[in-house]
């Protein structure tokens, strides 16, 4: 089967260029950079997987979301684990109901061989049912198989690509390079409308060289204020501009620290939350203290910054207020 | 030029600096190009560093090419265009006379020149600085210069105030010319030698012998230590599992099936998990073997991903467990180390001593599992070896490694014990420079994987 180009670009007509992948993002509620947005834009056009990297809860898996929604295509996703293999992955046979065909078969089978005369006619009979058991009919699709079979194009998401065998690895690459994949029985399965594949890692390990030069690469690290705040706000739209200011500060100045894991747009957006459910309309230290645990995940952190969050606190609330001058009175311009 | 030369040329460039880019990446990076144009110089460096660069380290790498190697092609590129507007010409390949090349009033036309020399001179394969100089002269006789220089040797031999004055023109338009073609080579050699040349150099160092080496070898050998040490973390991070082997495991095959009646289409087999290195480090600390305990730990101490169980212990005459000294950051590694040394690194080397210091305060830390790695020379100032306590050390763990800093005819020889204690030990290599540091380290992971 030949790839269909004009149907590939009508389906993904609506990424045609690199602005209006920002905008089609925006629309769905993800803050885009330039980057992400270009390499959303040549996955589509080189026809090329992407593998993102960058720490947990920075949009990785968010971002395949939100295109999956814009695009209004189904997304398909197969999350990996230590021990993922091709029958979770790809394609399972339906062996209960094989069996209970068989069981139901069993009573007729004397009508359908009782008058072969020789064995060669009997196998030949025999032959058709294997036929109809190792069939579409009996076959389980997983998500590998399923973003294949898609006529209207989706997004394929594999997850946490670095928490899976090398093994699986190496299988990928037949899917990631020809979108298609090769059921024995039926023989090869070709995606008419290649899905958008993105695939991420969090470093647990390094990823082969064969794998990553299949796949274009993007790193998505933490944002900078500007970025934050935009994302703060499209996720928690009732939040005060004063206090976005003063939260968003307080968590970049937070990032600047030695901890063991430094929170990200996640923990902001919960923090956010939060702090909008406290009533609170300003960082003050108790605040900040009470909260903290939203925003740092290992006990060790917390006590490492407890001393400093009182001057955070006061620096991140003076960010806000920088229209006042240093005095703390309100300018008279 | 072409579009798929500046790529393969960039390419090269990206390599030459340890940037890994296959073929089928250099395709796609010409694709790339097709797509978003040389117009937006942000966009095209966004778009090809997604396909060219695929860690951070070489995002890294590919920003600081990418900038240079680019800002002059953007030069060459826009005068190209004006060139081919004012007269065609241009592209018959007609090679200029060296003195319009070199007083012309263009400076993109200069620039262009020298680009095109340098690329008929061979100016992408210079891998040194000291070589800039000889493809300078290439070069300039690339451009013309021996017709030039012929012409001079007329002039000069006519004796006429008119034939000076034209010669002194010639040998300052040479002078000019010369200065910008090295330069020109300098530039060339930053985007395509300069990482070849710290490749270069790395090998180099990791050749040398540890004891030969000075203060200046000590600092670039820490950069290098953390790059084998990666290496060998992301080569052993993983821990592989045993599968289709052995037992059948009941309960898990019969719960997998329930669903089927019982009949076992899904088997499970018993897995066996491999141990996590553990590791226990004897460290002779005294004088002569200073200097190799130093690279030992902080290689050691940069594998500490894969090997989380690691105790150290150091000694000359008494033996002291120096795990908490060296609880610091990498960056505190110095200091850690002068305070080793400092505190235990006096008094006559007491191997026999030692071992029975680790049998008294340590013995409960090493189990079957255990790798016990001992540096040093075995000279023991005729002390008794405890031979003994060795032997039950050697029964009691999972392997033992020597890694000794003397050559192998020197074994045996004076008060050294090494020959002793070799028959109780897995293996003992010798540690001379880096590499075989590397490798020996490599061997006692592979023995948990």
């Amino acid at each position: 089967m030949t790839i269909d180009k004009d149907l590939i670009a009508e389906t993904y007509s609506a990424l045609s260029s690199v602005a209006a992948v920002s905008e089609g993002l925006l629309s769905v509620g993800y803050i885009s950079s330039e980057e992400i947005s270009t390499a959303i834009y040549l996955a589509v056009h080189l026809r090329k997987p992407i593998l993102i990297e960058g720490p947990a809860g920075v949009g990785k898996t968010d971002l395949a979301q939100s295109l999956s929604r814009y695009l209004d295509v189904p997304l398909e996703r197969l999350q990996c684990y230590e021990g993922l293999d091709e029958s979770k992955s790809l394609y399972e046979w339906k062996y209960g109901k094989q069996l209970l065909y068989t069981q139901i078969l069993k009573d007729r089978l004397n009508d359908v061989v009782g008058d072969a005369g020789t064995i060669a006619d009997l196998t030949g009979r025999l032959a058709t049912f294997e036929d109809l058991f190792f069939s579409h009919d009996f076959l389980e699709p997983r998500p590998l198989l399923r973003a294949m079979e898609q006529t209207s194009g989706s997004v394929l998401l594999i997850d946490e690509i670095d928490k899976s065998d090398e093994v699986f690895e190496a299988f990928l690459l037949e899917v990631l390079s020809d979108y298609q994949v090769t059921v024995p029985e039926i023989g090869t399965i070709k995606a008419n409308v290649p899905p958008i594949v993105i695939l991420t890692s969090n470093n647990v390990r390094d990823l082969g060289d064969a794998l990553k030069r299949r796949c274009l690469h993007l790193y998505i690290g933490f944002p900078d204020a500007a970025r934050e705040r935009e994302i703060v706000r499209a996720r928690v739209p009732d939040v005060s501009d004063s206090l976005l200011t003063q939260l968003v500060s307080f968590v970049q100045d937070l990032r600047t620290k030695d901890l063991r894991k430094r929170p990200s747009i996640s923990e902001t957006v919960d923090w956010a939350r939060t702090l909008l459910l406290m009533h609170a309309d300003s960082l003050d230290e108790a605040m900040v203290r009470k909260t903290l645990n939203v925003l740092l995940k290992y006990e060790s952190d917390i006590e490492a910054t407890s001393n400093a969050v009182g001057s955070m606190a006061r620096n991140a609330a003076s960010a806000s207020e920088s229209k006042r001058l240093p005095s703390g009175y309100p300018s008279l311009s | 030029m072409s579009a798929e030369r500046t790529i393969t040329d960039f390419v090269r460039a990206l390599r030459s600096a340890d940037v890994k880019v296959s073929t089928a990446e250099t395709l796609d990076a010409v694709k790339a190009v097709d797509l978003v144009g040389y117009e937006d110089r942000e966009f095209l460096k966004t778009a090809l560093r997604s396909v060219l660069a695929k860690s951070e380290a070489e995002k890294d790498t590919y920003d600081r090419l990418f900038e240079l190697f680019f800002q002059r092609k953007k030069k060459a590129q826009s005068e190209e265009a004006t060139t081919a507007e004012q007269d065609t010409d241009e592209d018959s390949g007609e090679p200029q006379n060296f003195m319009d090349i070199a007083e012309s009033s263009d400076e993109a036309a200069i620039e262009m020149a020298l680009e095109r020399a340098g690329q008929a001179s061979g100016l992408q394969d210079i891998r040194f600085s000291t070589q800039t100089s000889y493809y300078a002269q290439q070069m300039l006789k690339e451009m013309g210069v021996r017709e030039m220089e012929a012409e001079l040797l007329v002039q000069l031999q006519a004796h006429t105030p008119e034939g000076d004055a034209e010669a002194e023109r010639m040998m300052d338009a040479r002078k000019i010319m010369t200065a910008r073609a090295i330069e020109f080579a300098k530039q060339q050699f930053e985007v395509f030698g300069a990482g070849a040349t710290q490749q270069f150099r790395e090998d180099f160092l990791a050749d040398k012998r540890i004891n030969e080496m000075d203060r200046s070898d000590m600092e670039r050998m820490k950069p290098l230590i953390q790059k084998l040490a990666k290496r060998l973390v992301s080569k052993h991070s993983r821990r592989k599992r045993q599968k289709n082997r052995g037992q059948l495991d009941i309960r898990k095959t019969l719960r997998a099936n329930a669903g089927r009646d019982g009949v076992p289409f899904d088997v499970h087999w018993r897995q066996t998990k491999k141990d996590r290195p553990k590791l226990v480090l004897i460290c002779d600390v005294s004088g002569s073997v200073a200097r190799f305990v130093r690279f030992l730990l902080l290689f050691l101490y940069c594998v500490r991903d894969v090997v989380p169980d690691l105790h150290t212990y150091a000694f000359s005459a008494r033996l002291k467990d120096v795990g908490p000294y060296l609880d610091t950051s990498l960056d505190g590694f110095e200091s850690a180390m002068e305070r080793i040394l400092a505190e235990i690194g006096w008094g006559s080397t007491d191997y026999g001593q030692a071992l029975s210091d680790l049998q008294v305060d340590h013995w409960s830390k090493i189990d079957r599992r255990t790798t016990v790695i001992v540096l040093g020379d075995a000279r023991s100032n005729h002390g008794d070896p405890r031979i003994d306590i060795f032997e039950e050390l050697a029964a009691k763990t999972k392997r033992i490694v020597w890694l000794n800093p003397e050559a192998r005819p020197l074994w045996g020889t004076g008060d050294s014990e090494m020959l002793r204690y070799f028959p109780h030990c897995s293996t003992v290599t010798m540690l001379s420079n880096l590499k075989q540091l590397e490798r020996a380290i490599d061997d006692v992971l592979m023995h948990y994987s």
